[in-house]
């Protein structure tokens, strides 16, 4: 149960609990006790909300930024990580395989202020070897969502 | 001029649901749980074979019996799923649709007045093709008090020396039954000892949330008496693609795609195509879907029953079936006060045989949202029905 109470709630985490008892065919009891459970436990790490900021009059820039790194005696990866996340501009920070190390998004209200943090703090930290910067333009899919409405069906409404 | 129709023809009653549809239609602002069809898009990847197939230039005829690698995945996966065992090169061929198979069946199998015997309330093609082919119909009406199966005794009432066929329609539309393998078994002596034919319509196999389905062309002694019909429109969600099979032994098949042939050429080239990558890749998807279509299941049973509208618990489609004889009005009365005062539309039971009176099919081929707004409007007119009585 416990997966499928996941999928569920991390495509709507507003689902009324009465309603997911009823869809999983448990009782509310359980379901409440079960999310407690696992935001305790951290496998629920947060809620959060999907918003096309294009759609809003706030300026917003995102960018995927490829870093390679120099993995720290006694601590590979992680100590370079952590401080790469500990900006607040930064939203996450990935260890990827490839030809880079480190992937790391970052937002910002214009371009130049997301070249200014680039060139000046994360590509200035020490054991950054190179930065590569990719802007995004627009975002089709997020998170398993569309950002676009999808067009009304065409179905017809009465079939045998 | 004389008249240009044949005398049976004009015997024939249109379907109960096209009535209903010509109403609705002059309402745009209904909402509907009328629908006898996936409210999912068909899974991209066969989406794309498709596209794909096309692109290719496959845009000919298949062999009459449908494409080889389709036959060889078709015979794979009833194997895999049914337990069911056919040689793709006889035993097996592709139609359009499940209905094509269903009226193929009757027109290879019936002579003047053999007795075609048809469970009701079920799928609205049985009768009329039945019927045409110049079967007899003989309805056998099931009960509510039995969860709408087909009871051994039911069946042994019914048959006299002249019935030839029986069509088993499980998982049912429009109740939503499902018959379990030890139901199943208490027809399959009655059946061999009869020397009865059964047309087996599992479109809806996929669709069962307790237990598998299981066909009845799978017990010992049953294949070379048993037309399995199934399809991809309920499972993989491919309705307007057009695309079904039939399987059963070669004696029957051939003659089957005899017909075909005549009649049809082939199924529809891009679809075969497409349908290859269903049967491949698309058992997640599926599973997915039965999901989906479960919690919905487990949605509206429970809003039933907080409005204590009197319900079984239908275990397979995507129906629900609620009895509305509290009321004191027809099925079709119920249903067109319905769509006038709350603008939702549903089927009268009786669109699906005489004895589904007091009964409507609602369908939970809709998103969680659309189900909500119905279910309000439904409650709503429940509470105000009870008011007036």
């Amino acid at each position: 149960m416990r997966e499928m109470l996941l999928k569920f709630i991390e495509k709507n985490s507003k689902i009324d609990l009465q309603e997911l008892a009823v869809l999983l065919g448990v009782d509310e009891t359980v379901v409440a006790n079960e999310i407690a459970v696992m935001e305790k436990e951290h496998i629920i790490c947060g809620y959060h909300t999907m918003i096309d900021w294009d759609k809003t009059s706030e300026e917003k820039v995102s960018a995927l930024i490829e870093v390679r790194v120099a993995p720290q005696q006694g601590q590979g990866f992680d100590k370079m990580a952590e401080r790469i996340y500990n900006y607040p501009e930064v939203n996450s920070v990935y260890l990827i395989s490839g030809a880079y190390d480190l992937m790391v998004t970052i937002e910002g209200k214009s371009l130049k202020e997301v070249a200014t943090f680039v060139t000046h703090k994360l590509a200035a930290l020490e054991g950054v070897l190179s930065t590569a910067t990719n802007f995004i333009l627009k975002k089709y899919k997020d998170h398993g969502t569309l950002m676009e409405c999808e067009p009304q069906k065409e179905r017809m409404l009465v079939t045998p | 001029m004389r008249d240009p129709l044949c005398d049976k023809i004009k015997t024939v009653e249109p379907s109960g649901i096209r009535k209903f549809f010509d109403v609705v239609s002059e309402m745009p602002d209904a909402i509907s749980l009328g629908v006898g069809e996936p409210d999912f898009d068909t899974p991209w990847r066969v989406r794309q074979e498709g596209i794909q197939s096309l692109e290719k230039g496959r845009t000919f005829y298949t062999s009459n019996a449908g494409l080889k690698e389709l036959k060889k995945e078709i015979c794979k996966y009833l194997k895999r799923r049914m337990n069911l065992y056919y040689k793709y090169e006889e035993e097996v061929f592709v139609t359009v649709g499940g209905s094509e198979a269903i009226d193929l069946a009757f027109r290879t199998m019936l002579n003047p007045g053999d007795e075609v015997l048809i469970p009701q309330p079920s799928y609205v093609s049985y009768e009329p093709c039945a019927f045409m082919a110049g079967g007899t119909p003989v309805i056998i009406e099931l009960k509510a008090e039995d969860e709408f199966k087909l009871t051994r005794e039911e069946l042994l009432a019914a048959i006299t020396p002249k019935t030839k066929i029986l069509v088993l329609p499980f998982p049912n539309n429009p109740t939503g039954a499902v018959m379990k393998k030890e139901e199943l078994a208490e027809l399959v002596d009655v059946i061999i000892e009869n020397d009865i034919f059964v047309v087996s319509d599992e479109i809806y196999s996929e669709l069962t949330y307790g237990e598998p389905h299981v066909s009845i062309g799978s017990f010992p002694g049953m294949k070379e008496r048993t037309i399995v019909i199934n399809g991809f429109s309920k499972s993989y969600a491919m309705t307007g693609w057009r695309l079904g099979y039939a399987a059963g032994p070669a004696n029957i098949i051939g003659q089957m795609l005899k017909l075909h042939q005549y009649a049809i050429m082939c199924a529809p080239t891009t679809s075969q195509y497409a349908a290859v990558v269903a049967l491949q890749e698309c058992d997640e998807e599926v599973e997915q879907m039965r999901e989906a279509y479960n919690q919905r299941r487990r949605y509206l049973l429970h809003a039933f029953q907080e409005m204590k509208l009197e319900c079984f618990e239908p275990f397979g489609a995507f129906y629900i079936f609620p009895s509305i004889q509290e009321f004191k009005m027809t099925s079709d009365e119920f249903a067109t006060r319905f769509l006038e005062e709350e603008k939702v539309a549903v089927v009268p039971g009786t669109a699906f045989g005489k004895c589904g009176e007091g009964f409507l099919r609602i369908s939970y081929a809709y998103s969680l949202e659309d189900l909500k707004v119905a279910v309000d409007r439904l409650g709503r007119f429940v509470e105000k029905l009870r008011k007036e009585r």
